[in-house]
């Protein structure tokens, strides 16, 4: 006889081997907020005693999330929307919630990857673009935006955003940046072209090229001056703060965007993979990875920053001694970093009138080091400021930016998968529109929306967007999640699910976390978020040249439209989730009503029809 | 008599004294950071390269005014252990009278690349107070050389996108040719496979045992 040729059904994807999945995953967990925010949060509750909030949060609200996830996807073998309809019709808006947050996600978060890419192109120049103010018009002096802030200030501001004064002035489209994000939206499409296989090459590269540059980093950083005071300062703990209920939800909601759980992108990698996999070791292995990596790559971040308090620290008291030097006419080289001190007290014993006078800053290394920053700040202006005084700085330039970028694609990697598997899911798309194709359209789409932060206010939206698409949505779905697999679909059926997996049924601890605290500790999470939010009206820095004490950001309020788009981004991917359940509800009383008119069904033989659902379930 | 001639001796020096002070109104106060510019190579500031600064301003202001100025004409006093000091320019024609202060400063700019290269200083190290610098223009090259990574990196990416998609059109015309081939074949294959055998077997029908059960 022939083959047997099933040319309807296609293979579902599946990757290579083991180490491309945990990669991916690990890819996907291990993003720029890893190294741009961890180590601003560790830095501003107390340092070593930071640690206990967030590895107590890890381990009974993070590990079993991502547990739950890999494990759902594995086991039903679809993205978030299959899994969810298939757990019960009514939990199918979860699926959906999903994909409208990783589709708006993935809009602004390629937006940041744009702004990496510009400065990696701008960064194979001598001198570096950001370290010399340009002249103005009639070339007389410095541009006075450019003297009052600082050149690493005003390029990222003028030259890379070129960013209006308020979020309602729109400004035009920024052509260089247009084309940079058309750059980016083109490398995601390359890595995407051929589904997981192209993609899984990518991440080789993507998720462990961060890791041999922290290392350089790491090396480089530990033999700059200063990089102890970064250190000490890092990792001095402070017991007090965390009587603060604050460090605890910044720790529990730190943990929780972290992993990238809720974006139904993990849900989808899992599926890929055979049906017997000790998805529980793998769930271990990626949440574990991602809090080392957030405190490995804290250490060169918090060297350099240290280098750079202690760089400006000495540049401030050189230009303290240069005034001193130049109104005493003392000679050279006479007063210096060491003896400062000395000829100061000399100096206000001596001539206290004139030292009044002169306008000698104030010098305190402590202050430079609270000049810290996280987010874009610190990516794009302390730490561009800090590879400035580096020798070599395009070296380290380059470096970081590509790191900052596989960082990036490697979670966006997620981003998008989120969005592309459940979209083939739900039947919307034509089955002769080949994988390509979708994957372009999608591609195409999100950068012609994406538009919106090319322009003049783009920062303001990123922003927007960044507060609130992806932090109080993601909860609910999560809650839902766990609420959904734990109490609907069962926690017998998952043991024994999880059982035929991978050989072991789980212990106390996963079902007490699945059951009780982790949905807990979500809804204080929730609830403590919702509160503080809802606290104060919400404002927003607005750089503002003509603001009187510029260069410090000016806070402005949302104006009301822009509230009701926060407002809408909040509401609008989570309203599937209620919507789906009461149209289900209805459709299901509607069902079992016309079954009690109609009285037994000649044509339906349901003991033929359970006896082949067991066979089919015994079978996969 | 030789009180007289006395009193003309002193009298330029003692002139020299008056007309050169601090904060003279035609005077500009200089100062010099030597070990700033040149670190370890930094020479002693004394007498001989006084004389060299003086040097230089007289040629600055021969060149400028187009009259002959001498070293005699610059007078340098108040000098202090930082290495600052003043200095006034007197007329050639007459050494008790001072040349302007506007004049001497578009002297001094007009050749301040010159001035600065004699001592090995530069605007920062030799700054004449109250005269402003001339700022250089960052050199711009034509191209803004990011657009040539950019230009590199988005050739690459086209370049790899082309080449994948092409390639994926040509498997799968490949594949749809290949199954053709093989549904074909697959029936010649049968037609031989049975005009060698006894035929096929029908289990349905009897159970497919050649041999009789003994």
């Amino acid at each position: 006889m022939g083959e047997e040729k099933n040319p309807g059904t296609e293979e579902r994807p599946k990757w290579d081997n083991k180490v491309q999945y945990l990669l991916t995953c690990i890819g996907f967990a291990v993003g720029i907020g890893n190294l741009w925010r961890f180590p601003y949060l560790c830095q501003i509750y107390g340092g070593g005693a930071f640690l206990i909030p967030y590895l107590i949060a890890l381990v009974f609200q993070g590990l079993p999330l991502l547990y739950l996830e890999l494990a759902i996807g594995q086991r039903l073998r679809m993205g978030s929307i299959g899994v969810w309809k298939n757990i019960s019709p009514m939990l199918g808006g979860v699926g959906i919630a999903s994909m409208v947050v990783s589709f708006l996600v993935s809009m602004f978060y390629n937006t940041i990857i744009a702004w990496v890419l510009w400065y990696f192109f701008n960064s194979f120049q001598n001198p570096l673009p950001w370290s010399q103010c340009p002249l103005n018009a009639n070339q007389t002096g410095y541009s006075s935006e450019c003297e009052k802030s600082t050149s690493v200030n005003y390029f990222w501001y003028r030259e890379t955003l070129n960013i209006t004064e308020d979020i309602g002035i729109s400004g035009s489209l920024q052509w260089w940046m247009v084309i940079c994000l058309a750059t980016a939206w083109c490398v995601i499409y390359i890595c995407f072209i051929k589904g997981i296989d192209s993609m899984g090459k990518a991440v080789y590269v993507t998720a462990t090229f961060p890791y041999l540059v922290l290392t350089i980093f790491l090396i480089r950083a530990l033999t700059l001056p200063g990089a102890t005071d970064g250190l000490v300062y890092l990792f001095t703990p402070d017991w007090e703060i965390l009587k603060k209920p604050q460090v605890w939800l910044d720790a529990a909601t730190q943990i929780f965007f972290s992993l990238s759980v809720a974006f139904g992108g993990l849900i989808a990698f899992s599926s890929y993979n055979a049906e017997r996999n000790d998805c529980e070791r793998d769930a271990l292995v990626v949440g574990i990875t991602n809090s080392a990596t957030s405190l490995y790559g804290s250490i060169p971040i918090f060297s350099i920053l240290g280098f750079k308090a202690r760089t400006n620290f000495n540049t401030c008291l050189e230009q303290n001694i240069l005034t001193l030097t130049n109104h005493f006419d003392i000679a050279e080289r006479n007063m210096t970093v060491e003896n400062y001190d000395q000829w100061f007290d000399y100096l206000n014993v001596t001539h206290p009138g004139d030292i009044a006078s002169l306008p000698l800053r104030v010098c305190d290394l402590q202050n430079f080091l609270d000049q810290s920053a996280s987010g874009t700040g610190l990516a794009f202006i302390v730490f561009t400021e800090a590879v400035l005084e580096m020798p070599g700085s395009q070296v380290w330039a380059v470096l970081f930016f590509v790191m900052l970028l596989s960082l990036g694609l490697s979670s966006m990697f997620g981003n998008v998968e989120g969005v592309l598997t459940p979209l083939q899911e739900l039947k919307l798309v034509p089955k002769w529109l080949p994988h390509e194709v979708l994957t372009a359209i999608v591609c195409l789409v999100s950068f012609l929306i994406g538009l919106i932060f090319t322009l003049g206010s783009g920062n303001y939206w990123v922003e927007v967007f960044n507060a609130y698409v992806g932090s109080v949505p993601l909860l609910i779905i999560a809650f839902c999640e766990m609420v959904g697999v734990a109490y609907i679909y069962g926690m017998k059926t998952f043991s024994e699910d999880i059982y035929f997996m991978t050989g072991r049924r789980p212990n106390i601890y996963w079902k007490a976390c699945w059951m009780v605290i982790s949905p807990l500790m979500l809804l204080v999470v929730f609830v403590a978020y919702v509160a503080l939010q809802a606290g104060t009206y919400p404002t927003y820095p607005a750089w503002n040249p003509n603001y009187e004490n510029f260069p410090q950001t000016e806070t402005k309020e949302y104006p009301k439209w822009v509230f009701g788009i926060i407002v809408a981004l909040v509401v609008v991917p989570i309203l599937s989730i209620p919507v789906v359940a009461v149209y289900n509800l209805i459709r299901c009383g509607m069902k079992k009503s016309n079954a009690n008119v109609s009285g037994p069904n000649p044509y339906s033989n349901e003991a033929f029809e359970i006896e082949t659902q067991e066979r089919n379930t015994q079978s996969i | 008599m030789l009180g007289r001639i006395v009193f003309f001796l002193c009298l330029p020096s003692v002139l020299a004294a008056q007309l050169c002070k601090p904060n003279a109104a035609e005077g500009f106060k200089v100062r010099l950071s030597i070990k700033t510019a040149l670190g370890d190579n930094a020479y002693e500031w004394n007498r001989n390269q006084r004389f060299l600064f003086q040097a230089a301003i007289a040629f600055a202001m021969s060149h400028h005014l187009d009259l002959e100025f001498n070293v005699s004409n610059i007078l340098v006093c108040d000098e202090t252990p930082r290495v600052s000091f003043w200095f006034v320019v007197t007329s050639p024609d007459d050494p008790s009278r001072l040349v302007g202060k506007e004049s001497v400063e578009l002297a001094v700019r007009a050749s301040r690349s010159r001035i600065n290269n004699i001592l090995l200083l530069n605007d920062a190290t030799l700054e004449f107070i109250g005269v402003l610098p001339t700022l250089a223009a960052p050199v711009k090259p034509a191209t803004p050389s990011w657009l040539i990574v950019f230009g590199v990196v988005i050739g690459i990416i086209g370049a790899g996108i082309v080449f994948l998609l092409v390639s994926t059109v040509v498997q799968k015309k490949r594949k749809e040719n290949e199954v053709a081939e093989e549904e074909d074949d697959d029936e010649e294959a049968q037609m031989k496979r049975m005009a060698g055998n006894e035929g096929i077997c029908n289990t349905s029908f009897s159970e497919c045992d050649r041999n009789t059960q003994m």
